[in-house]
């Protein structure tokens, strides 16, 4: 078996939602050992998000948890109860990094704050990510995932020119959010690797997705112009859309920058003639006729599945994408190709995928190990084997309420 | 943090943010451009306005820390001098088409000879390997393929992507991490590896639940537009909604968490007379909006759409703030500048350009730690601007030879 970047870390992940268990789930990928800790009463709140398996509301079924938390071990914890969070420190004690994503100050009220981990374990990293930091006057405010990609201003450009602001799928700047946790994690591992300190990491999801934006903000500070949304368009391209196909809301994406793609376009469609015309011939040109070019693409491409352009236009060199949906991109042959998606058999769910890191890299290849865990499931293989706790102290602790 | 460490960034636009994150973290960041300036400095805004290679906002924001040197790495002694780069380098990040650094001799297996410790990190829009590896793209093509944009728009015109573009930045953010991982395990063993990213890859992560409901029921998600669907009678609920001077972000929320932010806006409206008589009918305690008809949730989103009509972003997020409502302002670049959050966390701060003799406001980088925050050095290169110091105080060529090189276009 290879080795793997991260054999000798191990995190204690107390997150839920996505933001912080992504973090946890790419270590895990590299050969961390990870153990989530949930409640019995508090569960992931992800555990009680669609789908489930056969339509079964049931927390062990439930799909959404699942693709954020595979390869890790599952436990339930009790923290509020004096015994819980004494074990809480013995996991700390045996760990390099916490993970937490409670809202601000909850750590604190618990007494398991920074201060409080150095004290079991002095070169701990703590990971807080947070909606808008662990600071500052909104510090405490609740919201959705969804919510933030507003308020970090990406709904404000998503959408066309004629209407209102639309929501850009998903929890947007979550995604980000977990990439730059796992950048921000890596580099304080690696500072402690060679300086034996351990460090505090507050994570700003609003400030993380306010980064993406960050030419846009230059654009309003230095030349007071405020982005609006154009729909698919882009000022130095065109034609640059979704242009529709054959089946029913099947969509290819065509970006047109220069005059050489544009000829090979030409190429593609051949007939009829309107693509020849002069009005068409020059960016200048395609940019002033933009809705008349929109239009008289439209009708042709409609004429093919989205499969069929997608080939034809990438064989001639034409930037080209299938708007592929979820299973498209589940079926995708490059995607497979790369092993994006781990198949693993989890014993509520059954056969279902899982998804790998975006990369492939030479000498340390990433391994989804395990399924994601049942709630508890691996509570007696933590407790005894992991943490060394008797069999005993298992049976007293669990009928005292510890590990609910 | 990375601060022993040297970064070479041969990317264009499609990797500039890797090489951006690692210097937010301390790590020494060389951008090499080609003669006459990187093909992204073309890329707006610019500053003023004006179309010009130094002034280009989008290559400011995402080659910020960074040194810069050109360098021409298809002539010989360009390649002789980029090897030499390379063995004091521990992380090359490119972003070419796949076998094009191969082709030059300067590929991974070509520079991991001279420097075994070397990472490699090549990002493109299929990956390295694969059915589509040659494939055109752009950034719309791969937030098509990538998944999201079927997810996102009206659903009466064609899936939109985000109009400022975004894959290869949520992609340089996943090769930094892949680049830090390599690093990480270079440190404990010495030995380097190649790491190849995707940018499709990268962008199927924020499908969210849309690809594990396709698997596990057979649901295929759609865009909505400024609604929600998948509730259990309604079909959908209002997410996006005008108000007085632009657009806020709320919703009947469900769970306990959302019953309280139903029952702080209902209150709110009662406060200023703005409740129908419908709202005292309602136990909001108790209300599940998940199972609610499409009637009843249109007969509470007309008030509440009456209401917000009646006020500003700004109140609507203070009161929200107050009354914890799950309301969020619908931001533009103009909000987030004068968010009072961010200008509490210090996120502003002014670098120098002394080539415009004046001081430019840039975001921090985005984490903060025990002992302060992560700090911005420097602005990003003007063209060369580090020629002299790599070349003549790295590498120690003479002046003498740093003409004949600039002279036989080299660098």
């Amino acid at each position: 078996m290879a080795e793997k970047v991260f054999e000798d870390i191990k995190v204690t992940d107390l997150s839920w939602a996505a933001a912080g268990p992504g973090i946890g789930m790419f270590l895990a990928s590299l050969g961390a050992e990870v153990i989530h800790i949930e409640t019995k009463s508090h569960p992931d709140v992800l555990r009680s998000g669609g789908p489930f398996k056969d339509n079964k509301i049931h927390p062990d079924k439930s799909g959404s948890f699942a693709q954020y938390n595979a390869g890790k071990y599952g436990i339930t914890l009790n923290l509020r109860s004096p015994q819980g969070k004494q074990i809480f420190k013995k996991i700390v004690a045996r760990s390099d990094v916490v993970l937490e994503n409670m809202s601000p100050g909850a750590m604190k009220r618990l007494g398991l704050d920074f201060g409080e981990l150095q004290k079991v374990k002095p070169d701990i990293i703590m990971v807080s990510a947070s909606l808008q930091g662990q600071t500052g006057p909104a510090r405490e405010r609740i919201g959705f995932g969804h919510q933030l990609a507003a308020l970090s201003g990406f709904y404000e450009v998503c959408g066309w020119p004629d209407r209102g602001p639309e929501m850009v799928w998903g929890a947007y700047t979550d995604y980000i959010s977990i990439r730059i946790g796992i950048v921000a994690l890596i580099s304080a591992l690696d500072y402690k690797r060679r300086t034996g300190k351990g460090r505090y990491l507050d994570l700003s999801e609003f400030e993380a997705g306010v980064g993406l934006l960050a030419p846009e903000i230059l654009d309003y500070t230095l030349n007071g112009k405020v982005v609006k949304r154009m729909g698919n368009r882009c000022l130095y391209a065109a034609p640059h859309g979704a242009f529709p196909c054959k089946d029913e809301d099947t969509w290819c994406a065509i970006a047109v920058f220069t005059d050489e793609e544009w000829q090979n376009l030409c190429e593609v469609i051949d007939s009829p003639d309107w693509v020849r015309g002069p009005e068409f011939a020059t960016l200048t040109g395609r940019k002033a006729n933009e809705d008349k070019l929109e239009k008289l693409l439209s009708e042709w491409t409609v004429n093919w599945t989205a499969e069929e352009l997608f080939q034809r236009l990438q064989r001639a060199n034409v930037p080209a994408g299938i708007v592929q949906n979820p299973r498209e991109i589940q079926e995708d042959k490059q995607l497979d190709h790369r092993h994006h998606f781990w198949e693993l058999l989890h014993p509520q769910i059954g056969k279902h995928h899982y998804e790998a890191p975006a990369f492939i890299i030479s000498e340390t290849p990433v391994e989804i190990r395990m399924p994601a865990p049942c709630l508890g499931e691996h509570n007696k293989h933590v407790y005894t084997k992991i943490l060394g706790l008797s069999d005993q102290e298992f049976i007293e602790l669990s009928a005292n309420g510890v590990f609910d | 943090m990375l601060s022993p460490y040297r970064v070479l960034d041969l990317c264009d636009e499609k990797g500039l943010f890797c090489g951006k994150l690692l210097s937010d973290f301390g790590a020494n960041v060389i951008k090499i451009e080609r003669l006459g300036g990187d093909p992204a400095r073309n890329i707006g805004p610019f500053y003023g306005d004006v179309p010009d290679p130094e002034k280009s906002l989008f290559w400011w924001a995402f080659n910020i820390n960074k040194k810069g040197i050109t360098l021409n790495i298809e002539t010989a002694d360009g390649k002789e001098i980029f090897k030499r780069l390379v063995q004091t380098a521990d992380i090359v990040i490119e972003s070419f088409a796949p076998g094009r650094l191969d082709d030059l001799g300067l590929g991974y297996s070509q520079l991991s000879e001279i420097n075994p410790s070397l990472v490699m990190v090549a990002i493109t829009p299929f990956g390295q390997t694969g059915p589509y590896k040659n494939f055109k793209a752009s950034d719309l093509t791969c937030m098509a393929m990538g998944g999201i944009m079927f997810l996102t728009g009206s659903p009466d015109r064609p899936p939109v992507r985000i109009s400022c573009p975004q894959s290869y930045l949520q992609a340089g953010a996943e090769a930094a991490a892949g680049a830090l991982s390599a690093l990480y395990y270079c440190g404990r063993t010495g030995r380097g590896q190649f790491v190849d990213v995707s940018i499709q890859a990268s962008l199927v992560t924020l499908l969210l639940q849309a690809r594990i409901s396709w698997e596990i029921s057979k649901k295929i998600f759609k865009r909505s537009g400024q609604i929600r669907g998948g509730f259990k009678a309604a079909k959908g609920m209002r997410q996006v909604w005008p108000c007085k001077d632009g657009y806020v972000c709320f919703n009947l929320a469900l769970g306990p968490a959302g019953m309280a932010s139903n029952r702080g806006l209902a209150e709110l409206m009662k406060s200023e007379g703005m409740a129908p008589p419908l709202f005292n009918e309602i136990n909001w305690d108790t209300s599940n909006f998940g199972i609610a008809t499409q009637e009843e949730i249109d007969a509470i989103e007309e008030w509440i759409g009456k209401f917000f009509m009646e006020h500003t972003k700004e109140y609507l997020d203070r009161e929200a703030e107050k009354r914890r409502i799950l309301l969020f302002p619908v931001s533009t670049v103009e909000d987030i500048y004068k968010n009072p959050q961010l200008k509490a966390r210090d996120f502003w701060v002014e670098l120098e350009h002394p080539e415009l003799n004046r001081t430019i406001t840039y975001q921090r980088p985005c984490i903060t730690y025990s002992e302060g925050s992560l700090q911005l050095m420097r602005k990003a290169p003007l063209i060369g601007e580090h020629n002299e110091e790599i070349y003549a105080g790295g590498l120690g060529f003479s002046k003498e030879e740093l003409k004949m090189l600039k002279g036989a276009g080299v660098i």
